[in-house]
């Protein structure tokens, strides 16, 4: 049996503590004991795989994959498209990338979404893509617009995209939110500042990217996901190295 | 100031929040979108080994169901073998290992079907009794929680499995093995994870 190659140690005082007062469903929903660190084994380091047969070429675009034909949902169209990228900056291919979100008026297709802002017909809200042999990939969507919660009298969600990543082990699962650049809700927003460090916050926020947009059709943002980088093998028992 | 270590930092978790469903389990939000949703099938048609339920509900610190969490797991076939290219061995054809579930919207009651794992080599070659991996996302929990199911007619195997070796409170332990009982000639496996407080279920930094 040889030794698994091990993923970084997630840096737990990076990500978000599972009790964060002002987020107040963490309150009741977070242990009170500490995580159990495990070294990892075959459990850890394997994970599922996804290929072009689970999935459809056109559900990455939520222009077109809930809309009426000949119709677009209404709402600001953006492009958003990044690259999927260990900790040591090589390209995570392959993997399946899953985004879902509010509609322009900041309305879920949900059922238990009860806000007055309306559904849009033609925006159902999720897509999914895998990325490509350099770890890229891209979605068309509109910009969702933020949303009214109940947490303290006042909280709005910053406009944001949910986004949830595989990675190559069960080690590297992910999910997250992206935010965009500029948004002043972003430093209102008790669920953003969970994270204690701003420079986590920021890593959060995808720039506007004007290179990437297509002129008089879709604007883009660009945002790129950092999974856990894997420990070399070299000095373990794969003498040939990464 | 010495060099800069270049390591890109990982990107932060953020919860799932409510509306999970809508991009993990649009079925389940109110809509049909894909041809296909994924996860609903672990073990496929062909995988062998004994036929079994796992269920549960997840509670909070109140002890109130939790009713908007989503469930993933991650399991070997009754050989022991993982679904992927670094693991030696062959999967039946159809073996995904991988399944995802969300907890009823009125009950909190979790549930999938597949088939019992066999035991996996663990480190420094001690064998890791049978187990199923879980990893739990809901509004409120901020960074997914990793677990794992043990099954409790294992009783030997789970004695010396080297991961429950790692949880130093005994009493703990049992908080990670499903009950075995049959119900309508069917195998059913009971295994309730309680987030906070009396009894609170072991979770793991994996």
């Amino acid at each position: 049996m040889t030794k698994p190659a091990e993923y970084y140690q997630r840096d737990r005082e990076w990500h978000p503590p599972a009790l964060a007062q002002g987020y107040k469903t963490s309150v009741a929903r977070s242990p009170r004991y500490s995580l159990i660190s495990l070294e990892q084994s075959a459990s850890e380091i394997t994970g599922p795989v996804f290929g072009h047969n689970d999935i459809d070429p056109g559900d990455n675009d939520l222009l077109t994959n809930y809309a009426q034909a000949g119709e677009s949902p209404i709402g600001e169209r953006i492009i958003v498209h990044g690259r999927v990228l260990d900790e040591n900056a090589r390209p995570v291919p392959n993997t399946l990338v899953e985004i879902w979100q509010a509609n322009a008026g900041g309305r879920y297709r949900h059922k238990k979404d009860m806000y007055l802002a309306p559904i849009d017909p033609n925006f159902g809200g999720c897509g999914r893509t895998l990325s490509d042999e350099n770890g890229y990939y891209f979605f068309r969507t509109v910009k969702p617009g933020a949303y009214p919660w109940r947490n303290w009298v006042n909280n709005w969600r910053p406009a944001h995209i949910h986004i949830s990543v595989f990675g190559s082990s069960f080690s590297q699962r992910l999910i997250t939110q992206m935010y965009f650049e500029g948004d002043p809700l972003i430093a209102k927003c008790p669920i953003v500042q969970t994270i204690p460090d701003p420079a986590a916050i920021d890593q959060l926020i995808a720039p506007l990217d004007l290179n990437a947009t297509i002129p008089l059709d879709t604007i883009a943002y660009k945002f790129d996901i950092v999974l856990r980088g894997r420990r070399s093998t070299l000095f373990e028992n794969r003498l040939e190295g990464n | 100031m010495p060099q800069k270590l270049d390591y890109l930092k990982e990107t932060a978790s953020q919860t799932a929040g409510p509306y999970v469903h809508i991009g993990l389990a649009p079925g389940a939000a109110g809509f049909d979108i894909y041809e296909r949703e994924l996860g609903w099938d672990i073990a496929g048609p062909n995988a062998g080994g004994e036929r079994i339920r796992v269920e549960g509900v997840v509670i909070d610190g109140t002890g109130s169901p939790v009713k908007d969490v989503l469930l993933e797991a991650w399991q070997a076939n009754a050989e022991g073998v993982y679904a992927h290219p670094e693991h030696e061995g062959q999967v039946e054809e159809g073996f995904r290992g991988w399944g995802r579930v969300i907890t009823d919207f009125e009950t909190g009651e979790w549930g999938f079907d597949t088939v019992k794992p066999g035991p996996v080599m663990g480190r420094n070659g001690r064998m890791m009794a049978p187990h199923i991996n879980l990893w739990i996302v809901a509004r409120g929990v901020n960074v997914g929680l990793n677990t794992r199911i043990y099954f409790s007619d294992e009783a030997e195997a789970n004695a010396a499995d080297p991961v429950m070796g790692l949880v130093e409170w005994e009493v703990r332990r049992q908080t990670l093995v499903a009950e075995r009982a049959e119900r309508d000639g069917k195998v059913v496996y009971r295994f309730d994870i309680r987030l906070q407080g009396d009894g609170e279920t072991v979770f793991f930094d994996v």
